[in-house]
């Protein structure tokens, strides 16, 4: 039986997208859509600006950066270089989902149904925003760190922490704990008081040797127990907790941005399936209502216009081409898992065994939940869809004088590329592995950082930067080790501190 | 604030369109602060290359990119990349192309921002542009400053009230409303008085006057009149009174003089760079007091006040008697802007031609009429030549008064420095 459509211009009231949002939560529960509750707030396009500037969350500390980023994002908003995105919404519980006013009733029942029931089921479900974010704090911290920060600037004044802030930006990347492993701390520990056991024993015996004659104290050092005992993949945290010269309150500095930082760092590791989430969604509940009558036809043109436009990928000869387009390879792969479920090939049996001929909504409930871009794309991206979208991999070695097409959608390509572009979404492989290696504990206080190289990529030139902001941190020289395939090690920068 | 509550608990909608928008204002300030040096560069650039009639606006500013980035690490070009593209049309495995000359185009973050090479560029609010063209820059030795900073009252009339002081009181509005309240309170009983009076007259032609109906209608006739009567003729409602209040006088106020040159050796070039020179100490002035009066004395044999049009624009030739202005210029303030009240400035462009005879008379009307009564005296010279015998005389009035400054500026490259130099804020 078909239902009487909800509207039929494309003018919105709140009334109606009260209505709109009522329908959606409903279908929304049909398909098991496990969401925080909703929080949809109409805002105007400056306030979407400001909103972008803080890196979409409705609060932040003041920082220069942000308006920069603000400046940036009006300058191209007011010469029309650029749109503004439809919507932004917070992982946070209330999920806020903000609602431009500029939008047609249309356009706000689609972002209610991506962002509202889309985002909002992922960040309830996905274990990385589970493990590292907590949505019930956010909103709080984010206003702790706005008045604690401001209270800095009235006390330290304003340069200060502007310097502090600076040089945890330039870390930030390196401000996440990127495995938890809490079974291996305390093994650590065990490890550590054990060492230290040792240590006190050894000391005993160098005490023997003391009144000998030092022929080289470098070396002596140098046997010396290492500290960081392992490396430490976290920079900032290290440096919160051990640089020898920070004060309390810059210490709650870096503890701040290493905060944020380990708050978007499941986003920036789930693009793809965030994004194809999401969009999967937008376009099963809104085809479910419009199967039930309550969507008109005009509107259902209108949306697949925007939704079409969402999901494009230009092929790589395009002068759009600017890689793979992440609503575009999720919303495939969120749709090939369906597929698979459902109407699997001979092919999908034997690459899904265990998919094919399950209940999708499950299946895809379990996708989401247990996995991020890198694992996802390695788990389910299917020979149909690489026929589909035509990949193709490119080798591209410095010590080559050309490319190689490596593989293509074929038989021999599959595993390959699939493998391939997982990799390409591991944060690990495209950031550089920097680890604090050591620091000299009873000479210069100097501290090491080595950098694992992978496949010979360098580092670039901001490096050095980079140094001189960790220098101000640390206090004391700073050095960074490259440690090359073969083993071998180089010193590669060092940033030393002026006596 | 508009909220609705769904049927599901904890579902809103909320309108945040009436929340404040300018969240980032703040960090657009730090941002600018931040970058003061560069930002302050553009600003100077733009100067030299914008007409400065149109200075009262934004500006677009540009900073190199690589001054503001925000440094990370990462990975540089080389090294063994792979990357996965769509769109493949005749690739097989093993093919070899020959790297784009490009570069960088395969995987990796070789460009993850489209313009990391082009400047970072942005619009400054015309606020922003004059708050850095004008930084540091305080009008010098400010001596009324702290006099002018008390606010002083005027009253002014402001309208009528209806309560106030006898000596306030307003005749001709109070009779006014007094007349007008008597018509609207008289109207009702004046008409039917007129009625009962038409009856009545055309009752006594039909019946004799002792009728009952007569009587009945004279008894009316009367008491409406006594009715007319009591209506009083001044009452304490029609009272108006001149309204006065009290207005904060715009005592931080300045005169300006723009004294100019326009004869034959003033071409078109030196008069655009004196015509710069005055529109910013206008504009400064425009932002430090709260009432400038501009006076403009062109000259060339005689002296004559102008409006800004024509002294900016309308063409002149002749030759040369600059005391004629300094003569006029002092004229004009006796009688009309005693120094007790005004703050009295003073700018003079020349290119330094004059009458050789009128020089000294210049320097002796500056000296001892001009000087003692101005704040500030500002004389620049615009010439490619030499300096001729005006400056050698204006150098006298520089060490004799110290508040007298004097420059030479060749090129419209020098006017944003001498002006800052003029200007410049002064240690206490």
């Amino acid at each position: 039986m078909k239902k009487k459509p909800l509207s039929k211009t494309s003018e919105w009231t709140f009334e109606l997208i009260q209505k709109y949002n009522t329908e959606i939560a409903r279908v929304a529960a049909g398909y098991h859509l496990d969401t925080y509750p909703n929080q949809i707030e109409i805002i105007t396009a400056e306030q979407m600006m400001d909103a972008y500037s803080y890196v979409g969350m409705p609060v932040g500390y003041g920082h220069w950066s942000f308006g920069k980023q603000f400046l940036s994002v009006e300058q191209r908003y007011r010469r029309g270089q650029m749109g503004l995105a439809y919507e932004i919404v917070i992982n946070s519980n209330p999920c806020i989902a903000y609602l431009m006013e500029e939008n047609t009733m249309m356009m706000q029942a689609l972002v209610i149904a991506h962002a509202a029931y889309g985002h909002n089921s992922f960040f309830k479900g996905n274990y990385l925003f589970r493990t590292w974010t907590d949505a019930e704090s956010i909103i709080d911290y984010l206003l702790f760190a706005k008045n604690y920060v401001a209270e800095c600037e009235q006390r330290y004044g304003a340069d200060a922490v502007e310097e502090i802030l600076d040089s945890c930006h330039a870390l930030m990347n390196y401000g996440v704990d990127r495995y938890k492993r809490p079974g291996r701390i305390s093994l650590h520990q065990e490890q550590q008081r054990h060492k230290e056991r040792e240590d006190y024993l050894q000391s005993r015996i160098n005490d023997l040797w003391r009144t000998l004659p030092v022929k080289d104290r470098r070396a002596d050092t140098h046997e010396e127990a290492h500290f960081p005992a392992e490396p430490q993949e976290n920079l900032l945290y290290f440096i919160e907790k051990n640089a020898p010269l920070l004060e309390p309150w810059q210490r709650e500095l870096v503890r701040i941005t290493r905060k944020m930082a380990q708050y978007f760092y499941p986003q920036r590791q789930t693009q793809v399936m965030n994004e194809g989430w999401a969009t999967f969604w937008h376009y099963t509940l809104l085809n479910t209502l419009y199967d039930e009558g309550l969507l008109t036809d005009g509107f259902m043109v209108e949306f697949l216009q925007s939704h079409t436009n969402v999901i494009h990928q230009p092929p790589y000869t395009s002068k759009y081409y600017s890689g793979i387009n992440p609503y575009a390879l999720g919303f495939a792969m969120m749709s090939d898992i369906r597929r698979i479920c459902e109407k699997p090939t001979e092919e999908d049996r034997r690459w899904f065994p265990n998919l094919v001929d399950t209940d999708w909504i499950k299946s895809l409930d379990f996708a989401m939940r247990n996995f991020k871009d890198e694992s996802f794309v390695a788990q389910y991206l299917s020979p149909k869809l690489i026929r589909d979208l035509k990949l193709f991999a490119v080798l591209d070695d410095d010590a080559d004088n050309e490319l190689e097409i490596s593989a293509i959608h074929d038989d021999r390509g599959y595993q390959h590329i699939r493998q391939t572009l997982a990799d390409h979404y591991n944060l690990g492989n495209r950031e550089p592995n920097i680890q604090v290696f050591n620091v000299n504990r009873r000479g210069d206080r100097s501290l090491t950082l080595r950098h694992m190289q992978h496949n010979r990529h360098p580092l670039h030139e901001d490096t050095e930067q980079v140094l001189k902001h960790l220098m101000r941190l640390w206090g004391f020289t700073v050095r960074m080790e490259t440690v090359y395939e073969d083993g071998t090690v180089e010193l590669t920068h060092e940033c030393r501190k002026e006596d | 604030m508009k909220s609705a509550r769904t049927n599901r608990v904890g579902e809103q909608i909320i309108d945040r369109r009436l929340n404040g928008k300018n969240k980032s204002a703040v960090n657009r300030q730090k941002f600018i602060q931040r970058f003061k040096g560069q930002i302050k560069k553009a600003v100077t650039e733009a100067m030299s290359g914008r007409s400065i009639t149109d200075l009262d606006r934004g500006e677009k500013i540009n900073i190199p990119a690589k001054d503001i980035s925000e440094p990370v690490f990462g990975h540089g070009r080389g090294g063994k990349r792979e990357g996965i593209h769509p769109g493949n049309t005749d690739f097989v495995s093993g093919d070899r192309i020959s790297r784009p000359s490009g570069g960088g185009g395969s995987g990796g973050k070789a460009s993850n921002s489209g313009e990391g090479e082009d400047d970072f560029s942005f619009e400054l609010s015309r606020d922003e542009f004059l708050d850095i063209f004008f930084e540091d820059l305080e009008l010098p030795d400010l001596i009324k400053t702290q006099l002018a900073r008390q606010v002083q009252y005027k009253t002014v009339r402001a309208g009528f009230t209806s309560t106030g002081t006898p000596s306030n009181l307003n005749i001709v509005r109070s009779m006014k409303s007094s007349l007008s309240r008597r018509i609207a309170t008289r109207t009702p009983y004046a008409r039917k008085l007129h009625e009962a009076e038409q009856a009545l007259e055309a009752a006594l032609l039909l019946e004799s006057p002792t009728a009952p109906r007569i009587m009945a209608l004279q008894e009316e006739i009367r008491k409406l009149k006594s009715r007319i009567r009591t209506i009083p003729f001044i009452d304490t409602f029609d009272l108006k009174y001149n309204n006065r209040i009290k207005q904060p006088k715009p005592t931080t106020q300045a005169v300006m003089f723009c004294l100019m040159d326009v004869s034959g050796s003033m071409d078109e070039g030196k008069k655009d760079m004196a015509k710069r020179f005055f529109t910013l100490l206008y504009l400064f002035l425009t932002r430090s007091y709260e009432k400038i009066d501009l006076v403009f004395i062109r000259h060339h044999t005689v002296a004559k006040e102008v409006d800004e049009e024509e002294f900016f624009y309308s063409r002149e030739t002749g030759g040369t008697v600059v005391s004629s202005a300094l003569q006029m210029m002092y004229d004009i303030v006796k009688e009309r802007y005693p120094s007790s009240e005004w703050n009295i400035y003073g700018a003079q462009a020349s290119d330094g031609d004059n009458w050789t005879d009128d020089s000294p008379i210049c320097r002796d009307v500056l000296i001892n009429a001009i000087m003692p009564c101005v704040q500030y005296y500002a004389y620049v010279e615009i010439t490619e030549e030499g300096h001729q015998g005006l400056w050698r005389e204006y150098l006298a009035v520089k060490r004799a008064c110290a508040n007298f400054a004097m420059q030479h500026i060749t090129g419209p490259a020098d006017i944003y420095p001498v002006f800052r130099k003029l200007f410049q804020k002064k240690l206490a």
